[in-house]
């Protein structure tokens, strides 16, 4: 059924249309970057202007922004790992055995991941003070573990559903273990929600700001905090809040760019199959 | 096969207790917490028991009822919003198109920015002085509008971001739906002799309801999770005009410094959440095993 040229036309126009509405404010973000401050403060719609790096020069010069992106990527990195870890084998569990609880377990997992932040931050905040764990990376990164751990199994769980049970069943028949069945028959199968669930876990755990707020200090600070110092009573230092912030878009950016597809098969994979 | 009893305490054992640990223990301890007035910078030993108090005091504060309608209204005007032009887009938009998988990921752009950039960002485009949106009236002869020194204009102003930030998400949720729908039963309504509007209406609609069903709950939860976006474009203000419910939570245990009262209101928030959850959940059936057609 060939369609009308016109009508392809205006299909095309349309998602033009569509695709700058969600790129402009990003892109705005990365222009107001590269902007001097005289530059910002000149009303009108300029959309010319001389670039320069003057801001991102002030913002990697500044001694603390090495230590601010290393805890960043530290906790990003860390809570990933240990999630997609203990992640994928509560997935593989909750979908393979049969055991007194699992139901609870099961819905009990999908409610933690609805909770607001801002709920647990305050009784954290008092829990980790006691432990000892306030103003700690170890800290930072245990919430950050557990608040994603529930997507990440409901993620896990709809693709270990996917493989067939036969297969683990011709593996444990010609002699592996359980383990074994999971290490090297399961796993392999679900790369792509595995990949889906790590682009997730570290999007998190690298923008997220409010339980960073809360639970870090200057020398445990992440680099979504360090953006909203700039933030003060007096006004916003938007050349350099911009550029901080195009820094922190960077790595959530090139994971779009490269893993599109698995970011929206991850999405709505628990959806539109169910 | 049979398998020894503590293989599943194995495999889930780590997680759940996690989870327990991080995230369900604080919540009971909000709970608890809210039981006493505690003042932050002063030792736990200090914290007063105040019984119910606190909660009491949460229902009758006024504040916490303005922020309450304040998010219930946000919730209501952003997922209608965002259903609506999401479904109505992906109706008009799906289709085999070679392009879309390169349309498809500038849409999911907004969602995967974090939330503050996406806060900042809106508050520059929003600036009376500097901002492109204030710049754009001027363009067009318009006087500029002070948005977020206005009440309505900053409630506006973050809705607008809101649906800037997730309508892709339901597009793409929706555009998914409707490519799974069974082209045979679109080929018979089309053979039929239906209409367009007949064919959507009555055939793909009912077929993608359950879609709908799980983007409308997942989209109102989240509603009443949004903290980072406003924190940063209005942080409440003008006065708490655009306080919702977590950031106010946030403002009295960290603002305020009460963080017994702070706890109390979040077990009112929690409530709200969970019944939504709860329902959520037991449309979308969790459990189904691999029964895939």
């Amino acid at each position: 059924m060939k369609r009308h040229p016109a009508a392809v036309g205006a299909h095309y126009g349309a998602l033009v249309v569509l695709g700058l509405i969600c790129i402009t404010p990003i892109v705005v973000m990365f222009a107001t970057s590269l902007k001097l401050q005289t530059q910002i403060f000149d009303t009108g719609l300029n959309l010319l202007f001389a670039p320069t790096l003057q801001n991102y020069r002030d913002v990697l010069g500044e001694g603390s922004f090495a230590r601010y992106l290393t805890n960043s990527l530290v906790v990003g990195i860390v809570s990933t790992v240990i999630t997609l870890a203990l992640g994928c084998m509560a997935a593989y569990g909750l979908a393979r055995f049969r055991f007194r609880g699992r139901t609870a377990v099961a819905y009990t997992t999908l409610l933690l991941r609805t909770v607001p932040l801002a709920v647990l931050a305050v009784p954290v905040f008092m829990l980790w003070s006691r432990a000892g764990l306030i103003n700690s990376l170890p800290g930072l990164v245990l919430l950050y573990v557990a608040v994603n751990l529930p997507f990440t199994i409901w993620l896990l769980y709809g693709f270990v559903l996917q493989v067939p049970v036969e297969m683990e069943e011709a593996a444990a028949i010609d002699g592996c273990g359980p383990v074994r069945v999971f290490y090297r028959v399961v796993l392999p199968l679900i790369k792509p929600g595995l990949a889906a669930a790590a682009i997730f876990t570290f999007r998190i755990a690298w923008n997220e700001f409010i339980l960073a707020l809360v639970l870090t200090d200057r020398a445990t600070r992440t680099l979504p905090v360090a953006a909203s110092l700039y933030i003060t009573d007096i006004g916003v230092d938007w050349g350099k809040i911009m550029a901080l912030g195009s820094l922190i878009a960077i790595p959530p950016l090139i994971f779009t760019f490269i893993a599109a597809r698995q970011i929206i098969t991850g999405l709505t994979a628990g959806a539109v199959k169910g | 096969m049979r398998r020894a009893p503590w293989v599943p305490l194995l495999y889930i054992g780590p997680a759940a207790a996690v989870m327990a640990v991080a995230c369900l223990f604080p919540l009971i301890s909000a709970l608890q917490l809210g039981f006493y007035d505690w003042s932050m910078g002063t030792p736990w030993a200090e914290a007063r028991w105040v019984g119910i108090d606190a909660f009491v005091a949460a229902f009758r504060d006024p504040a916490v009822w303005r922020s309450l309608v304040t998010t219930l209204i946000f919730a209501a005007v952003c997922v209608t919003a965002e259903m609506l032009l999401g479904i109505a887009l992906a109706l008009a938009l799906e289709g085999d198109l070679r392009a879309m998988a390169f349309f498809r990921t500038l849409f999911i752009l907004p969602m995967m920015i974090a939330p503050i950039a996406v806060g900042l960002t809106w508050r520059y485009l929003f600036d009376a002085q500097f901002g492109l949106l204030n710049a754009l009236l001027g363009v067009l002869g318009a006087a500029p509008v002070a948005w977020l020194a206005q009440e309505n204009t900053a409630f506006i102003a973050i809705v607008i971001a809101d649906i800037w930030q997730w309508t892709p998400f339901v597009f793409i949720m929706m555009i998914a739906g409707l490519a799974n729908v069974d082209t045979a039963v679109l080929e018979a309504a089309r053979i039929d002799g239906a209409t367009w509007w007949q064919t959507t209406r009555r055939v793909k609609l009912p077929m993608v309801m359950h879609v709908i069903a799980i983007t409308l709950l997942m989209r109102l939860i989240d509603a009443f999770r949004v903290l980072e976006v406003i924190y940063i474009l209005t942080f409440g203000g003008p006065g708490d005009s655009t306080e919702i419910l977590s950031l106010h939570i946030y403002k009295t245990a960290f603002v305020g410094q009460r963080l017994g009262s702070a706890a109390a209101i979040s077990v009112l928030l929690l409530v709200v959440v969970a019944t939504l959850s709860w329902g959520a959940l037991k449309l979308s059936n969790p459990l189904k095993e691999g029964d895939r057609a």
